[in-house]
C-alpha cells in the first residue's frame, strides 16, 4: 500500500478546505468528542426537523488531515437525510472502516460511496482509525443526546 | 566503545522494519535497548531466576545480591551518598507519585502550594492534582518564556510564603530546554522549600552528581536510559525517606505484623512492597554499565553534535517550524510544518522508517500555551546518527510534496 492511498486528492482538499466548519445558531442536537492521545477534538452540531431530518449540520474543532477530511465529507453527506438513514450511514461506515471491504446502505449514491470510500486507506494504519471515526462517533452522540463526551479510545 | 559503532550494539536495527532501515527518533519516548540488556534478562530467567529478599536458598541469595548490585550502580552513577537512597519503582512515573503522595499527606494541606512549571509532563502534573482534589492544594505554574524555556526569575516569581514544595523537570521532553535545577534548588533551600527533580530527560542524556544538584528528590526511568520497561528510581535524600510514611503495602516492606499494629522495613525496603520487576532491575544495572562505558561526556557531546546539525538542517528547510529556542537545550527537536498536522507528519515519516512521536507528548499545558493543539518530535539516542537527520529532512520534504507545499 503506497501513502498516497492514504493521502488522495480528496483527503487533501477535504483536510486543507474542510465543508461545513463552524457553528450555526439554531442547532438542537449537540456532541463533542476528544481524542485524548492525541490532543484532536470535534464538536457536532446539527439541527433536526420535525420530520427528524438534518436540517443542518456543521462541526468544530481540529485535528490531522484524516480526522477533518471525515468530518467534512460526513457532514457533507448527512445533510438532508433523515436520522435512521443517519444512523444506517454512520454503521456502515465504522464497519467498513473497522472490517468490511465496502459500503452496503442502500442510501449513498454510488459517487457518495466512492467519496466515503477514499478514507478506507486508514485500515492499513490502525493507530489512525481514530482520526477516521472520531466524527462519527461524535454524531451518534449527538443524535443520542447523550452528554457523554467521546472519546475514541475504545 | 566508539561511539560510531554503537549502533551495532543495538539488535533493533539489525534487521529492517517494514522494509526500511530504522531511522529511531523517539528516544524521549523510549529509548532502544542494547544486547547486553536484553541478553541479561534472557539469561536471568533462563539460569539464575527466583524472588529476591525472602528466601534463603542458593538462587534467592544470588538473585537478591545481583538485585542489590544495581541499587549500589545506580548511587554511584548519579552520586548518591547512600545506596539506601535508591527506591526502585516501576518507572519515574510512581517515583513522582510515590513523592506527592506520601509528602502530600505528611506535609501538605488546605491552601498550600505546589510550584511546578508549565512544561511539566503529565506524570509530573497529574499526582498533584490528586492532592489539590483530596485536599485542596493549589497548584501554580511557572511560565515559560518565548524561547521554551523556564528561567530562575519565573520560578522565583511564583514561591510563596504557601509554597510547600517545588517539582520541576531538568530536560523538557517538548522544548529540550534543560532547567537551572541547581539554581532551583540553591533558591528554594534558602527558603526551606525541598525539590523533586522528573529526571525522566535528565538522567539518560546529562552528567548527574547528586551532591552538586543537592535536590531532595530525583525521579528517574529506566526504559529511557536503554533500560527495560517497568523499572524506574526515586533517589531520596535518606532524611526524607526516613522521614515520609510508606507508600504501598504489602510483603517485603514490613518489620512485623500483628493484628494490633504493623511495624515497617528499614530502608530501602519500606518503599518496596510487593515483588518487585526483579529482571528488569538487574537488566538494569547492564543499562548503567552501557552508558559508563561509552562516558556520559561522550553522550553529551555526540548527542549535541546531532542536536546542532538537526537544528542547523531544519532550519534551512522552509515552512518547518522549530518549538523554543532554549540557550541550554538537550537532544530534542519539536516542530510544526505549516498546512500539514503532525499526525500526518508522523505517519507519511513512518512510511521511510523514520521513527517520531507526534501529539502534545503529554505536554498539554506546555501545547495550550504555545496555541498549539500537537506538535511533531524528533529525538535523539547514542545510536542515532546525522545520516538519521539527513533521512528525517528528506522524508519531510516527500511530507511537503505529498501536501502540495
Amino acid at each position: 500500500m503506497d501513502i498516497k492511498d492514504l493521502y488522495q486528492e480528496i483527503i487533501l482538499d477535504h483536510g486543507k478546505n474542510p465543508r461545513n466548519l463552524g457553528k450555526f445558531d439554531n442547532y438542537n442536537k449537540d456532541a463533542k468528542g476528544n481524542n485524548p492521545l492525541c490532543g484532536d477534538n470535534v464538536h457536532v452540531y446539527l439541527r433536526l426537523n420535525e420530520n427528524k431530518k438534518v436540517e443542518d449540520i456543521a462541526f468544530e474543532g481540529h485535528g490531522c488531515a484524516i480526522s477533518m477530511a471525515s468530518a467534512s465529507i460526513m457532514t457533507d453527506m448527512v445533510r438532508g437525510k433523515e436520522e435512521k438513514e443517519v444512523k444506517e450511514i454512520v454503521t456502515d461506515f465504522l464497519g467498513m472502516i473497522k472490517e468490511k471491504d465496502s459500503l452496503e446502505t442502500n442510501i449513498l449514491k454510488d459517487d457518495e460511496k466512492t467519496k466515503l470510500m477514499s478514507l478506507s486507506g486508514v485500515k492499513q494504519y490502525p493507530m489512525r482509525v481514530k482520526c477516521a471515526t472520531l466524527s462519527w462517533h461524535t454524531l451518534t452522540s449527538a443524535l443520542d443526546n447523550s452528554d457523554q463526551i467521546i472519546k475514541t479510545e475504545e | 566503545m566508539k561511539i560510531d559503532d554503537i549502533k551495532r550494539e543495538f539488535p533493533i536495527f539489525d534487521d529492517k522494519i517494514q522494509n526500511n532501515d530504522l531511522v529511531y527518533l523517539d528516544s524521549a519516548n523510549s529509548s532502544q535497548k542494547p544486547r547486553v540488556v536484553v541478553d541479561r534478562i534472557y539469561d536471568f530467567y533462563t539460569k539464575e531466576f527466583s524472588n529476591v529478599g525472602r528466601s534463603v536458598h542458593y538462587l534467592a541469595v544470588a538473585a537478591t545480591n545481583l538485585y542489590e548490585q544495581t541499587r549500589v550502580s545506580v548511587q554511584k552513577y548519579i552520586n548518591a551518598k547512600d545506596k539506601d537512597e535508591i527506591v526502585f519503582t516501576k518507572g519515574a512515573t510512581e517515583a513522582i507519585n510515590l513523592v506527592a503522595n506520601t509528602f502530600g499527606q505528611k506535609y501538605l494541606s488546605e491552601g498550600d502550594e505546589v510550584l511546578l512549571t508549565e512544561l511539566e509532563h503529565h506524570s509530573n502534573y497529574v499526582p498533584w492534582h490528586f492532592l489539590r482534589k483530596a485536599k485542596n492544594i493549589k497548584i501554580e505554574f511557572a511560565e515559560i518564556n518565548d524561547d521554551g524555556e523556564v528561567t530562575l526569575e519565573a520560578i522565583e516569581k511564583k514561591i510563596t510564603n504557601k509554597t510547600k514544595i517545588i517539582s520541576v523537570s531538568h530536560l523538557s521532553n517538548v522544548t529540550g530546554a534543560i532547567l537551572p535545577i541547581k539554581e532551583i534548588v540553591q533558591l528554594a533551600h534558602s527558603k526551606n522549600i525541598p525539590v523533586l527533580i522528573d529526571g525522566c530527560q535528565g538522567a539518560p542524556h546529562l552528567k548527574l552528581d547528586m551532591q552538586d544538584i543537592d535536590c531532595d528528590f530525583y525521579a528517574i526511568s529506566g526504559h529511557k536510559m536503554y533500560g527495560p520497561t517497568g523499572i524506574g528510581v526515586l533517589y531520596a535524600k535518606k532524611k526524607w525517606l526516613e522521614d515520609l510514611p510508606p507508600y504501598q503495602g504489602g510483603g517485603g516492606m514490613i518489620n512485623e505484623v500483628k493484628k494490633e499494629g504493623i511495624t515497617y522495613g528499614e530502608l530501602p525496603n519500606k518503599y518496596e512492597a510487593g515483588t518487585m520487576a526483579t529482571a528488569q532491575v538487574i537488566a538494569f544495572n547492564e543499562s548503567i554499565k552501557f552508558m559508563e562505558k561509552i562516558g556520559i561526556q561522550n553522550i553529551e557531546k555526540h548527542e549535541k553534535e546531532l542536536l546542532d546539525y538537526g537544528l542547523e538542517k531544519l532550519r534551512k528547510n522552509n515552512s518547518v517550524n522549530i518549538i523554543g529556542n532554549p540557550k541550554e537545550k538537550g537532544g530534542v527537536i519539536s516542530f510544526t510544518i505549516e498546512g500539514v498536522h503532525p499526525h500526518d507528519i508522523a505517519t507519511i515519516l513512518d512510511e521511510d522508517g523514520v521513527a517520531i512521536r507526534a501529539g502534545h507528548h503529554c505536554c498539554q499545558i506546555l501545547h495550550d500555551k504555545l496555541n498549539l493543539p500537537a506538535t511533531a518530535r524528533a529525538s535523539f539516542g547514542v545510536y542515532n546518527t546525522k545520516d538519521d537527520i539527513d533521512k528525517l529532512d528528506e522524508a519531510i520534504n516527500k511530507c511537503k510534496k505529498i501536501f502540495n507545499l
